[in-house]
């Protein structure tokens, strides 16, 4: 406060002189306002102009002070209007520095950052103007009145109907006039002016801290058999570990062996989702089906696609020779990359795609992946014809179907 | 009135001192330091849109047959949980309007998240004394995500199953610990009927529970160590320049809320969002083309999409599958760089100093290039997550647009940075007289 004091008479046009000064010129303008009320036309249409630009830059662009706007002020900025909370109420001083900026710092700031601070309604209308409280009201009565109006209309239609179009709509009307007329209070009917507050000193004095740890330490060194407290803690919290180790476990079963088995076996005979069995005429060349064990339709992991293929173009691997009778061939349908149902079926290239992802998988070379992130090919499922001539599974996939994981 | 209760209060509390610091506690005035304040409402909506929601959903997935009022889906078989939807949407007055709400508010909660968290990156807002708030803060935006995903996956409609299969197998992913985590959190393989009830008390309680005792503890640490400031006349370290919370701010902050309700409620009456209805019931078999997750989610499906499929083997044993590179590692990563930050932006060996003036962007080229070419890098990974989308619209093939993204996810990060950098620095170069450090200032 000294140093303040002293630098105190260097500077030109003190606070309170200049205060004073443009409080008076304010007053003076006031009176001019009121006698010449309701002949200038023109200066009030400026005025609501003034205000709709106003409003639309406070909310959309509060420009920070010296972000590189290198605009004049357009006003000179007006010291902070007298405040009444930086006078001491009630008892003692006031615990947080408000109110009027002390001299010292109102010195002109470093010369690339103009002096535009606050807000602009602030800047650019006398906060005690009549226009201002005159427009202000007008402005917030219509936000109330179109808010009302719009909750009654939400009331009106959702004991009428309910249309949810209706709903919204008189809602968010509601609630957003609701807002804008707080937000337009807070712009021309409250008081403003910028504040300053010091903040808190970071960290504690060394005395302080050193006081604390010394309590802390007075503390330990009062406990006796500490090593007891020590190694009883231990093996409580390690006991308490373990319990909700324990617990978890009756959260789910053991991944092993359920990810690697499905329903299929040795004489699952081939359904469609519909509960049919597949026979030797059920497709085309070219075409497609889901098929499920006889034992478990509908079961995610066992799905299959059945394609039929001419047999001639299938160049599967020989030990898979005979897994594919009269160019039924099948494979699982999950998709080895991460799960999705290989739902599409390219005819022309005799490609399956997964849609999640957009892996490839090659239908006549045991679905081999061609593209995309799938990096294991799709299970075959071996088949046989009973008989009847009805397809059957001639054992389990060939790996593990779905997504990969460590261990596989 | 106000007075007998402040009386009242304060002769049991004494909250006299308390009230009035409130009262005058300062906030500076600047847009941006309304986006934390928006994700705080979005939190504020979901949590009453979403107590409503809880009063009708069932989370069961016992099969029903549906004979409803949506007539489309009369006689086909479905979970509970589908069913309890439908009602909601179809048959709940304001049923409808209530869910899309919650939705709409879920997305606007997280991009304003995003929104604050870059914020407070590119402005250095995370430096000494705030490194707490910045971990809490990445914290809130893990759990957010996860709640998000949580959220739409018990549903149980198609676009929701196909998402619950994707998880199944990022999480199988993991190495080693990876199908024990997955059993024990799904109960199982999915689809299995332990899952819906188990995400909706995690959606709706555990979850929620751990966001909002984290947001207390977040505003509780700003409002203890106030705002920091933009550079400008008298903001320096030792003071605040702002606007009082009393009544002005307060009137503005309310209003606040109530526009962002009411942004939502016009969103969620009018605009149409997740019609289960049209996607249909989960069904084992059944998956739907153009399948998109909520756009926050967006980047991990581009990064699964575009990377390329590479096992790790040892011998014949799968060790780790091509998922965990693009669906674990890289959001580890992110994450860990972005936990890891103010510990790394610092002054060589410690920063004794409290930073409570803001650093633009312009001052410091290196950071904020690095910023973008990060934010680059997963647009360009939420463009690839709708890879299929874009060959659909623009006529050309998956594997030509996949092709193109593989070169762009590195490219345009590297040129977005060079380009920011070169901004920077002419920017930096315009506004050539410095600026007091923020500790001179204070002393001149």
């Amino acid at each position: 406060m000294s140093e303040n004091e002293k630098r105190g008479p260097r500077i030109p046009d003190g606070n309170p002189a200049r205060s004073s000064r443009v409080s008076g010129e304010q007053a003076k303008r006031e009176t001019d306002q009121k006698a010449s009320h309701g002949k200038h036309t023109a200066a009030v249409a400026i005025d609501v102009l003034l205000l709709g630009w106003m409003f639309a830059k406070s909310i959309f662009s509060k420009a920070p002070a010296g972000n590189g706007i290198s605009a004049p002020p357009l006003n000179v900025p007006r010291p902070a209007a007298p405040d009444r909370r930086a006078v001491p109420v009630r008892d003692g001083t006031p615990d947080i520095v408000v109110g009027p900026i002390p001299a010292a710092v109102l010195i002109a700031p470093p010369p690339r950052i103009p002096e535009k601070t606050g807000r602009s309604a602030d800047r650019n209308l006398e906060p005690e103007s009549g226009s201002r409280r005159r427009w202000g009201t007008g402005f917030v009565l219509c936000a109330f009145a179109l808010g009302i109006a719009a909750g009654v209309g939400f009331l009106f239609s959702y004991w009428s109907g309910a249309n949810t179009l209706l709903l919204g709509g008189t809602l968010s009307v509601f609630l957003g006039a609701f807002g804008v007329a707080l937000v337009l209070y807070s712009h021309l009917l409250m008081p403003h002016t910028e504040a300053t507050a010091p903040r808190e000193q970071l960290p504690s004095s060394t005395g302080q801290r050193d006081a604390a740890l010394d309590d802390y330490c007075a503390g330990v060194r009062g406990v006796q058999r500490r090593s007891l407290l020590k190694w009883g803690g231990a093996a409580g919290t390690g006991l308490l570990a373990s319990i909700v180790i324990s617990l978890m476990r009756s959260l789910g079963m053991s991944p092993y062996p359920a990810l690697f088995t499905t329903v299929w076996k040795r004489g699952e005979r081939l359904m469609t989702s519909g509960g049919q069995p597949i026979s030797v005429d059920s497709l085309e060349h070219g075409s497609t089906i889901t098929v499920f064990p006889e034992s478990s339709v509908g079961s995610e992991r066992a799905q299959t696609v059945l394609i039929r293929v001419k047999e001639q173009l299938l160049q599967l691997s020989s030990d898979r020779a005979g897994w594919a009778p009269m160019g039924y061939v099948a494979y699982s349908r999950v998709c080895t990359h991460a799960g999705c149902p290989v739902a599409l079926f390219e005819a022309d290239t005799n490609q399956l795609l997964c849609p999640c992802h957009q892996s490839t998988f090659d239908v006549l070379s045991g679905a081999r992946p061609t593209g995309g992130p799938a990096a294991r090919p799709l299970p075959q499922l071996p088949l046989y014809m009973d008989s009847d001539g009805i397809l059957r599974a001639a054992g389990g996939f060939t790996a593990p179907p779905g997504p990969g994981f460590s261990g596989m | 009135m106000i007075e007998e209760i402040g009386r009242w209060l304060d002769a049991r509390l004494h909250t006299a001192k308390f009230f009035r610091r409130a009262l005058n506690h300062v906030f500076p005035d600047h847009w941006s330091f309304m986006l934390g304040e928006i994700a705080l409402y979005s939190f504020v909506i979901l949590v009453i849109t979403g107590t409503y929601l809880a009063l009708f959903f069932k989370a069961s997935s016992d099969q029903v047959i549906y004979h409803g009022t949506y007539h489309a889906l009369s006689g086909v078989r479905m979970s509970e949980a589908y069913r309890s939807v439908l009602d909601l949407s179809f048959d709940v007055p304001a049923g409808l309007l209530v869910r899309q709400m919650h939705h709409w508010t879920s997305l606007i909660f997280v991009g304003a998240i995003v929104a604050h968290a870059a914020r407070i990156f590119f402005t250095s807002a995370y430096r000494r004394p705030r490194e707490m708030n910045w971990l809490i803060g990445l914290t809130l935006l893990v759990l957010a995500l996860v709640n998000g995903f949580l959220g739409y996956s018990i549903l149980d409609d198609v676009l929701s199953g196909t998402g619950l299969r994707i998880g199944y197998a990022i999480m199988l992913s993991i190495p080693v610990i990876g199908p024990w985590v997955t059993f024990l959190f799904l109960g199982g393989n999915v689809p299995v009927a332990t899952t819906i009830p188990r995400f909706y008390s995690l959606h709706i309680f555990l979850i929620p529970a751990l966001i909002a005792a984290l947001l207390a503890l977040h505003l509780g640490i700003v409002w203890r160590q106030l705002h920091t400031n933009y550079p400008g006349p008298r903001r320096t370290n030792a003071s605040i320049v702002g606007s009082r919370l009393w009544p002005s701010y307060a009137a503005k902050s309310i209003g606040l809320l109530l526009f962002l309700f009411a942004v939502v409620a016009m969103l969620g009456g009018l605009v149409q969002i997740d019609p289960v209805w049209i996607y249909g019931p989960y069904n084992p078999d059944a998956v739907i083309t153009g399948a998109q997750p909520d756009w926050y989610l967006g980047w991990v499906e581009g990064a699964m999409r575009l990377f390329p499929g590479v096992n790790l083997r040892v011998g014949e044993i799968l060790v780790i599958p091509a998922v965990f590179f693009p669906a674990v590692l890289l959001p580890l990563l992110l994450f860990g760089t972005l936990y890891a930050f103010p510990f790394l932006d610092k002054p060589f060996p410690s920063d004794e100093k409290a930073h409570n003036v803001l650093r633009l962007p312009y001052e410091q080229p290196l950071h904020t290039a690095f910023g973008c070419a990060v934010l680059m890098f997963l647009l360009v990974l939420f463009f690839a997550g709708g890879d299929d989308v874009i060959a659909v619209a623009t006529g050309t093939s998956v594997v030509q647009i996949r092709t193109i993204l593989r070169v762009l996810v590195f490219g345009a990060p590297a040129a977005t940075a060079a380009l920011v950098y070169l901004l920077c620095i002419g920017a930096r170069r315009r506004h050539a007289v410095p600026r007091p450090s923020p500790d001179e200032s204070e002393a001149a």
